[in-house]
Order: C-alpha cells, then structure tokens, then sequence
C-alpha cells in the first residue's frame, strides 16, 4: 500500500498546481505524508473550495508557494496553525475567493471554456484584491455588471472516496465536487478505501455516482484514508485527533513532532 | 417558566424566519439551527420549511455537491441564511477574513467562505454574533469580504435584514443605510449597547424590551427542538441541558 502512494506522491512535481477537496467531501489525508516524503515543494494548492488539515500539513512543511481559497481551518477544531502562521509573516501568497467563484472557474475548465460568469463579488475587497477576476457588462442587458472568473487548470487533483473498480472507475456518490476537480484537472490520483471486482458500471445505482475511468490517472488503495477526516457513508471525524494536531502544530516544532510521528489510524 | 438568555435568542431566530420555504446555517451554528428547527416545528401544519446545514449528511438534501447550495441561492430557492463576521460595521460590512492591512494581517480568519455571493443572492441574510463589543462592531471593517450595500446598477435580491447579537437585536435598512435598535434583550441596557457598538445607529430613547417566549413555545424548544438539535450538535445540546438542569429545580419547587 505505502508503495503505491508513494508512486501516486511520485507523479508531483515542484511548481505544479493541485485541486484539494473540501474535509468532508473525501480528503485523501493517506497521499499527504507521501507528498511530505517526496518533497516536491512550490505547489499551487487550490482549495475544492475550502481547505484544512491536509493543506495546513503541506504548508507547515513548506512545500507550498500559493494557496487558492475561501477559507482555511480546522473546524470545530479551530483555526489552521500553520495556514495562519505563513500568513502572517508573509510565507505563502493567499488567493482570497468565495466557494462559489471557486467552483465557477472549475466550471469553466469543465467546459473548456476561459471564464465562467457569476453573480455577487462586486464591491468586496475579494474581487478587489484579485486582478485575475474581472467585471464585464452583460453583453444581453445593458446597465448590468457581472463579475467573470477564469477557468481553473489545476495539474493534479487528488481525492479519497469508498471504492474503485478493477478497471479505474472510482465511486463518487453525491460529491459531485470531485468530479468537477477531475473533469478541469489534467490528472486526477484517486485514494480508496477499497477495490471492487464488480464494474461499477454494471449496475445503474453505482453507475450515476461514478466518476468514469476516462477522468482517473491512478487509484491507490487506503484504507482509513480519509483519517483523521471522516469519510461519508464509513466513518466519523475523528474530532480528538483534529484537536491534538491543533494544539500540537501552534508551533512549528510542535507541528514537526507531531509529523514525525508514524500516525495511523 | 423563565426563558436563559440562549433561549431568548434562539426564539428571536425563529421569529426572523417567518414564513421561509428554505433555510441554511452553517457547520458550526448550533443556535440558528435550533431556531430554524424551531420553525419548522412551528410551522408544521401549515408549510413545509427545508433546513440545510452545511457539512451535515443528516440535514442535507443536495446531490450535486457542495455547489449545489449555491446554485440553489441563484435560482432563488434560498430564502434566508446566517452570517457571523469577525468583523461588522455600521454599512453591514462583514469582515471574515482578518485584523489589520491585507494581505499579511496581524490576525488571520479562515476567510470569505461562500459570504460574497450569498449576501447577494439570499433575500433574508441574518447576521448572528454573540460578542457584541467594539472590536467586533467596529465603524469599519479592515476587509469587505462581502458589502452591506451595493450600487443601483449591481444585481442584489438579497443582502442583510437583521444583527442579532448576545444583548439586542437590530434591523438595517439599505435604503437609509444603516442599523435600527429594534429590541434590547433582557439584563441589558440602551446605554450599554451605545457603549459596545463601535458604529452609531438609530433607536428609539426607550427601546423595547426582547420580547421571552410564551409556555408552549419554551416547551416545545426543550422538547423536540432540543431533541432534534442534539443528533447534530451534541455539545451544545447537552450544555444546554445541565444548564436548565440548574435552573429549572429552584423554578419548579417554588
């Protein structure tokens, strides 16, 4: 198992951007010691449209250049140390959004298009403060301002989800979030709790939850591999383990000690 | 029965949602929750009122991922929403992203969230803090993640309605614009409030009291509201218990 994360964790390079998904869509926390281990650093992370354990990890241990988000904590457990540390003093570059302008530009990579309109943002320092957004009249209706997000190319997006058949399709359920990350991603490493011998496909209940090998680049089995986040439909938060990093990872060697640990779930 | 001042809230909440089809909170807020669950219990016989709670797999309808609530606002089938704010100004301002000059502020937030596009799209946006101090209603807020009021030309069907804070509840008006003093909440004063709020607002020279919930509307928060509220916030559920647990018996023995 460890060796096929590490091939997954292989296929990062420096520099590259990557799609993360949002704690409780199916966070592949079992591929971030494997990235921490390879150590391709100067990523681009773009949180699916907030960002957690799993991106204030990547932070702490300095591989991270930019972050895409609308947000970044550690929920109940409170904020994300390192995440709010690297701001502070100025370690990372934050590309402040909102979780809809998030989606909008996986949208407009979904359908190959530049940018995706939405509506809201205008007169907030979000849009403001970013020059890669613009505001265009509609074209059909004068008088009418609207905000337009470019498409999101990340490089890689990497998930965890129940299942996975022999041939690639990967079980997405309801987190449709994830398709939209694979669909505008150029490749997609999928974590999994485990492999099936059925087709996925097989069956019409399977088969409108499932994410098409077509869209999937490489699948690892992991079992608990959302740990500690929960994975729907498995297994609950682990809200205990979610505080003892938090308190640990105040400082940055508390947060070394708790990586070197071998935690498992 | 005498209502805790959580109650109080709880049902000034319920009050605010009159007559909503679909309404959304956020992970971590038990106490509009519990006050949309108390509308949907007080509504029960005559409509049926949606409670999405974002991130819970109980209280969530969607199948089209976490997108879906958004689109659900732009289509207009979103009628109210609660925002907090680590920051609120007198333009209803909501700051949610941090203290100080962007973007290495001395203190950072989480962030924005979906805030800049819900304020827009949600007809009845309720902003909920329960500190009220001048470091949280400030005159102005050192980030606009999202902004109170918008230019005639900008597409708004939503925006803010009504702060409910631990001490009173206010009204804004986009028009005027600014901030009302609708009610001040029992044990606290006009000139305390005046005091905590670091922006200036409209109120009456003796602004009425919260009004507490009548008996059967208590009885049915501690009751199914509570019942109900305790599967996805155990927490603060059972906080709430022993904190009744403390004050019912001297009540119900005298």
């Amino acid at each position: 198992m460890a060796e096929h994360l590490r091939a997954l964790a292989s296929l990062v390079r420096p520099g590259m951007s990557l799609a993360l998904p949002v704690d409780y869509a199916g966070v592949s926390m079992a591929m971030t010691r494997p990235l921490i281990r390879h150590g391709a650093g100067d990523l681009h992370l773009v949180c699916v449209p907030t960002g957690g354990l799993q991106v204030d990890q990547l932070i702490g241990a300095g591989l991270v250049r930019s972050v895409e988000t609308s947000a970044v904590s550690l929920g109940e457990a409170g904020g994300a140390p390192r995440f709010n540390d690297a701001v502070k003093k100025g370690g990372i570059r934050v590309m402040d959004a909102t979780c809809p302008a998030i989606h909008a530009g996986l949208m407009a990579a979904q359908k190959g298009v530049p940018f995706m309109p939405m509506r809201g943002l205008i007169g907030s320092d979000i849009l403001a403060q970013r020059a890669d957004w613009q505001v265009i009249d509609n074209p059909l209706e004068t008088g009418d301002s609207i905000a337009i997000i470019p498409a999101i190319h990340p490089d890689i997006a990497i998930f965890h989800v129940p299942m996975a058949d022999r041939d690639g399709n990967v079980w997405i359920g309801r987190r449709r979030e994830l398709a939209a990350m694979a669909y505008a991603a150029t490749q997609t490493l999928v974590t999994v709790e485990r492999i099936v011998d059925r087709s996925l496909l097989a069956d019409e209940t399977t088969a409108a939850g499932t994410l098409p090998a077509l869209y999937v680049d490489a699948v690892a089995e992991a079992p608990r591999g959302a740990w500690p986040y929960g994975l729907w439909g498995e297994y609950a938060t682990d809200t205990d383990e979610m505080v003892r990093y938090a308190t640990a990872a105040r400082t940055p060697e508390g947060f070394a000690d708790y990586m070197a640990q071998e935690v498992c779930a | 029965m005498t209502a805790l001042p959580r109650e109080i809230l709880i049902c000034t909440i319920a009050g605010l949602l009159h007559d909503v089809r679909h309404v959304a909170v956020g992970a971590s807020s038990p106490m509009p929750a519990a006050g949309a669950m108390l509308r949907r219990a007080l509504d029960e016989d005559r409509r049926k009122v949606r409670l999405s709670i974002l991130g819970s797999v109980e209280h969530n309808f969607f199948t089209n991922g976490s997108t879906e609530l958004f689109d659900s606002a732009g289509q207009g089938r979103l009628d109210a929403f609660f925002l907090g704010g680590g920051q609120i100004d007198g333009m209803a301002n909501v700051n949610l992203v941090g203290v100080g000059t962007y973007p290495q502020m001395s203190v950072r937030w989480p962030g924005s969230f979906g805030s800049a596009y819900l304020y827009f799209t949600v007809p009845r946006v309720i902003l909920f803090r329960e500190e009220h101090s001048p470091r949280v209603l400030v005159e102005k807020v050192d980030f606009i993640s999202a902004p109170g009021i918008s230019a005639p030309d900008t597409y708004r069907p939503g925006g803010p309605v009504a702060l409910l804070t631990s001490k009173a509840l206010f009204s804004f008006d986009s028009q005027r614009p600014g901030f009302r003093l609708e009610s001040v909440h029992p044990g606290h004063s006009l000139p305390e409030i005046i005091e905590a709020t670091g922006f200036t607002f409209d109120h009456d020279d003796t602004p009425p009291l919260t009004p507490e919930p009548d008996a059967a509307t208590l009885s049915m928060l501690r009751g199914r509201v509570l019942d109900e509220l305790s599967e996805t916030y155990p927490a603060f559920a059972a906080q709430w218990r022993r904190d009744l647990a403390e004050t019912i018996p001297h009540g119900a023995s005298a």
